[in-house]
């Protein structure tokens, strides 16, 4: 099993949530986040004074998924939440050792 | 004889409906109580329009404010109003309109408590030229409240609850009073023929001096000049802000139109309708102004700027908001639309840090509303606008510095390095204004 965490632009979440859901994602969790990467921020103006904005607000969407579908739920969201400009998003895979579903104690794959 | 008893009948019947009315007293005012009934009225009503002011000032500040220092902002706003009213009843209103009763001839009021009519006018002779006292007081009273608003603003964020409020109360009680009394209560600026209809400099710049000595004397807010660098810290409520303008903006219209005084004759009633027309016009330039220069200046238009120049507009033609023409007040107040445009960086220059913007639309926009007098009413001389805007602006500032300096060397003027981090609704009061949100 894979834990996929991504950030991308806030304005490309439905879009991306439809696309996942299309491919047979049946959950995900969502979170409002501020960071930076290669956009590094940008410059703004209050009150005649400039002032630089080091964390831009992005979405951060973490979903658990079995092996065998990781690579095509990566490749959906690269794909869905691409813009072509910068500040596009980061995706990140990692293993995911154990899974379980509280309602009814299934664990691993059948929790996902 | 028959004719007579005829005659006698008749003039029975005409007098007995009029016999029925004589046990109810007559109320039709006479002419001369007329024009005293309108008067006051429109005191009254004047009044409260410039009372919502207190909630302009309040939502202005509450908006411009980060959250963490709304609920005290809001404190400090109540507080104020709060003490003006009793203060300018105790000391204030008759320092400032002594009548012939002068201690210094024309330089220092009257010490005397406030006193009303009786009720029902029982045996008093009301002055029926002009209004109620009690019209007069209230109408009065709101100016003086809204002169300490101006000060909160310019403060907030860093200064402790009730050193702020003593300041209030020397300010409401005696500063402002004494130096109103120059012209309003007919002292010697008056009589050098000193013109300010509505209190560009009365008010407005002596809220504005008294906010820029506390503004140097406190020193600015932690982190908000560091390395050379200004580092802004945006309001926290923007839709606070503009209502706050707008109500601002409504008060205006009883602060400018009731200082016309009188409402007793149709020459009258039509300029009061002037001064609502120009007041209007001034603040719409002013808001046009800043809207026009930040888009072109920084890119973006800046909504807080556009807030600040209508209020730069109101306080450039409250000086003199009869005479101009409209497209006179067009341009008197949108020159003090592009003064706070121009100002408020300005005073980040100096290092001297005014959260509200109050210094740049009173004190610099309220200077340059006592001199454009001289552009439409040939009663005012420059020289004695200037020498007025001086007089006043020197004794504000010293009267006021002694009394920050004093609350800093004994109570001290600022929360500690923490609070101040932490905000002063926890810190200082321990309640948030929005305490279901995160101040992420």
């Amino acid at each position: 099993m894979k834990l996929i965490i991504a950030t991308i632009k806030p304005f490309k979440l439905d879009e991306v949530r439809e696309a996942l859901t299309d491919i047979g994602v049946r959950g995900m969790m969502v979170t409002e986040i501020k960071g930076f990467g290669a956009q590094s921020g940008h410059t703004e103006i209050y009150r005649g004074a400039e002032y630089a904005v080091n964390f831009v607000p992005k979405v951060k969407i973490e979903i658990g998924v079995a092996d065998a579908m990781a690579e095509q739920v990566i490749d959906t969201i690269a794909k869905t939440a691409r813009t072509g400009k910068i500040g596009d998003g980061k995706i990140f895979a990692l293993d995911l050792t154990q899974a379980t579903r509280v309602r009814t104690g299934e664990s691993n794959e059948d929790a996902l | 004889m028959q004719t007579l008893t005829k005659l006698g009948l008749a003039a029975a019947l005409i007098a007995l409906p009029g016999m029925g009315l004589a046990q109810e007293a007559d109320t039709t005012p006479t002419n001369a109580d007329i024009g005293f009934i309108f008067t006051t009225f429109m005191f009254l009503v004047a009044g409260f329009l410039v009372f919502f002011m207190a909630a302009g000032f309040a939502m202005l500040e509450a908006g411009l404010v980060r959250s963490k220092n709304v609920t005290m902002q809001l404190t400090k706003n109540m507080a104020l109003f709060s003490l003006a009213s009793i203060f300018y009843y105790v000391l204030g209103y008759n320092l400032m309109y002594p009548g012939d009763g002068w201690s210094v001839d024309g330089i220092l009021g009257a010490f005397a408590i406030t006193g009303l009519e009786p009720v029902g006018l029982e045996g008093a002779e009301p002055d029926l030229t002009y209004a109620s006292v009690g019209s007069d007081f209230f109408f009065q009273l709101m100016f003086c409240a809204a002169t300490a608003s101006i000060v909160s603003g310019a403060l907030a964020e860093r200064i402790k609850l009730w050193p702020f409020l003593v300041f209030v109360i020397v300010l409401t009680a005696v500063i402002y009073p004494v130096q109103a009394s120059w012209k309003w209560g007919g002292g010697f600026l008056d009589a050098m023929g000193f013109q300010d209809f509505a209190g560009s400099t009365v008010v407005h710049s002596v809220g504005g001096w008294a906010a820029l000595m506390g503004a140097i004397i406190l020193g600015p807010r932690l982190g908000k000049y560091k390395d050379g660098k200004v580092n802004p810290m945006p309001g926290s409520n923007l839709a606070l802000a503009t209502l706050g303008t707008f109500i601002l903006w409504l008060g205006w219209f009883g602060f400018n139109g009731g200082s016309q005084l009188y409402m007793d004759t149709a020459g009258n009633v039509a300029d009061i309708s002037r001064i609502f027309s120009n007041t209007n016009t001034a603040a719409a330039a002013g808001a046009v102004v800043a809207l026009i220069m930040t888009q072109v200046m920084y890119k973006k238009p800046d909504l807080t700027m556009i807030l600040n120049g209508a209020l730069a507009g109101l306080v450039s033609i409250t000086a003199e908001p009869l005479t101009p023409s409209l497209v006179q007040a067009t341009l008197i107040g949108g020159v003090g639309g592009a003064i706070v445009v121009f100002t408020v960086p300005l005073l980040d220059k100096f290092k001297i840090d005014d959260v509200v913007g109050a210094i740049p639309v009173h004190l610099f926009a309220g200077i340059w509303g006592t001199i454009a007098v001289v552009f439409t009413n040939d009663a005012a001389s420059l020289g004695t606008q200037l020498y007025s805007i001086l007089v006043v602006g020197i004794f504000v500032s010293v009267a006021s510095a002694i009394v920050w300096f004093i609350l800093k060397a004994t109570i001290g003027l600022r929360v500690d390095e923490e609070a101040e981090v932490n905000g002063l609704d926890t810190t200082e009061l321990g309640m948030e204004a929005y305490p279901e949100f995160s101040n992420a």
